[in-house]
């Protein structure tokens, strides 16, 4: 739950380090030469990066779920609390939340850093950003709930997370892929949550579809949650 | 007080728990004695809501353990057979954590805390990392911490597993003074001795069913008072006998060497499942 805190300084470290890598290496080996829409390739990779990093921040309770689970036995001290399961999940939910907006704001400073100026004091654009983190860390406790053990998680990880942080229009614009990609991708709630989040960034008002599918996705993902965590006694 | 009608636990094919029916009276320290396997654990998990019941029903207080759960979770303090502390923090903050999921205020939590870790004689470890500490230190703070919202009922699994015999007296003390304090205490171990230093009745369970329900000295009562270990044929054998008159005349006519002493629980256990030889 809210244990987060004494964590956090190493936490913050270590969410620096990759989109640092993304921004060092994308950034400077694309530089100015490649153009979305009128933006340069940095003010079009930071949003990106924003909607990933808030999943993948968000998903990463899933392993401290588990490892309080299978390796430590926390997860019976929740269990045996008369604490209800929407208080369970609800606080988990958060935990993964706040730890997406940390790597957010972690992120756009870098991007400061870097000389990158968006509108990332629009409400539009952190209610994205926290609908996207909302959808992941629900999910995460579902599936945190139904594995076995923590050799699946990472698997899971792999499966789930990895392919959509790399196809959820992080890195590139997703009209440019072939009809029958773009149709899978379309799917993807990440997908949804990045255009949100880029055009909030961008100062263009995103509409209200991507808002409303993350959204349904996020309640959907949550009461999942809710009815694994009743199967995780067994 | 816990009431336990016809619990029944099935994991696939194997029968974990199979019609077992007890009663707890409220004050008492009730022992759960039996083998590795034999559904010990499976009885606390499912009373305390961590295992879903096949069949049955059981209450706590009065409160159903699925139908009312979160009160019936209201009323138990637990330590499990494994050390299930947050290993990264203190003393102090697994202590207050629990206290604030069981929604005790600030002020309050600061006073438990210091009441229950003087209790166990931790008080001048509260800032270490539970990590340090050996596991004698861990048992007695998962034992505080279970009592940190002042439960009426206490679940112990094995408490004093793995414990030398200094800490295992020593838990044995606080356990009698917690049930002194007004508490029921629902015990598990596979040491005869725990049970019959500590409870007031014993439960024998064996491969999910209970054998034999009673208290130590009613136990004992039935399996004589006195008792005679000597070899014979190679094998150790105990008899046992009413009086201790009955026990001398025996020793009249034997030759060979013997021990005579009184009868204990362990007796009491062997005779009830036929492993050794009765008089
Ligand atoms: N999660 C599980 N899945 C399948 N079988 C289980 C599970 N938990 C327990 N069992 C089985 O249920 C039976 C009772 O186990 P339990 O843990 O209650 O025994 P115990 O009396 O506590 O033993 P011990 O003294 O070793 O702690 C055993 O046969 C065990 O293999
Ligand atoms: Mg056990």
């Amino acid at each position: 739950m809210l244990l987060l805190k004494r964590r956090i300084k190493r936490l913050i470290l270590s969410m620096s380090v990759s989109p640092l890598l993304y921004l060092i290496a994308f950034g400077y080996a694309m530089g100015k030469s490649v153009r979305f829409g009128g933006h340069t390739y940095l003010e079009f990779l930071i949003p990106g990066l924003v909607a990933m990093s808030s999943m993948t921040q968000s998903f990463a309770i899933a392993t401290d779920i588990n490892v309080a689970r299978f390796y430590w036995h926390i997860f019976e001290e929740f269990q045996a609390a008369p604490i209800g399961n929407v208080a369970y999940v609800a606080g988990e939910v958060l935990a993964g939340m706040s730890r997406a907006l940390i790597s957010v704001t972690v992120i756009l400073t870098l991007g400061m850093l870097f000389g990158v100026r968006l509108h990332c004091l629009n409400p539009l654009f952190w209610l994205a950003v926290a609908l996207n983190s909302f959808v992941f860390a629900s999910l995460a406790v579902a599936l945190a709930m139904l594995v076995k053990s923590h050799a699946d998680q990472s698997l899971l990880t792999s499966f789930v997370i990895t392919p959509m942080a790399f196809l959820g229009g992080t890195f590139f614009p997703v009209d440019r892929l072939p009809h029958w990609a773009g149709q899978i991708i379309w799917i993807l709630p990440l997908t949804h949550a990045s255009k949100a989040i880029r055009q909030a960034a961008f100062g263009n008002l995103p509409g209200l579809s991507p808002y409303l599918f993350v959204g349904l996705t996020g309640i959907i993902f949550f009461t999942m949650a809710l009815k694994c965590v009743d199967q995780a006694r067994d | 007080m816990i009431r336990v009608e016809g619990l029944k636990k099935t994991y696939r094919h194997v029968h974990a728990l199979d019609e077992v029916s007890f009663c707890v009276k409220p004050g008492e320290l009730f022992a759960y004695l039996g083998p590795n396997g034999a559904g010990k654990t499976t009885t606390i998990r499912i009373l305390t809501g961590l295992t879903r019941l096949s069949g049955g029903n059981a209450w706590l207080n009065g409160f159903h353990i699925e139908r009312d759960s979160l009160r019936a979770k209201r009323q138990f303090g637990l330590v499990m057979q494994s050390i299930n502390l947050d290993q990264e923090l203190t003393l102090l903050e697994n202590m207050d954590i629990h206290g604030r999921l069981y929604g005790m205020k600030k002020a309050l939590r600061r006073i438990r805390i210091r009441e229950l870790l003087g209790y166990v004689d931790l008080m001048s470890r509260k800032d270490t990392i539970v990590k340090r500490l050996s596991g004698g230190m861990k048992r007695r703070l998962m034992v505080a911490r279970a009592l940190m919202h002042s439960p009426k009922i206490l679940f112990l699994d094995e408490p004093t597993v793995g414990l030398d015999p200094g800490i295992r007296r020593r838990i044995w003390g606080l356990i009698k003074q917690i049930q002194h304090s007004g508490t029921t205490i629902f015990l598990t171990t596979h040491y005869i001795e725990e049970a019959e230093f500590l409870a007031d009745r014993v439960a024998f369970i064996d491969k999910g069913k209970i054998a034999a329900l009673d208290t130590p000295a009613a136990f004992m009562a039935r399996t004589g008072k006195w008792a005679i270990d000597l070899m014979q044929d190679g094998q150790m054998k105990s008899v046992y006998f009413k009086d201790r008159k009955e026990a001398d005349t025996f020793v009249a006519n034997h030759r060979g060497s013997y021990t005579l002493r009184r009868v204990n629980l362990e007796d009491a256990f062997l005779s009830l499942t036929g492993k050794k030889v009765k008089n």
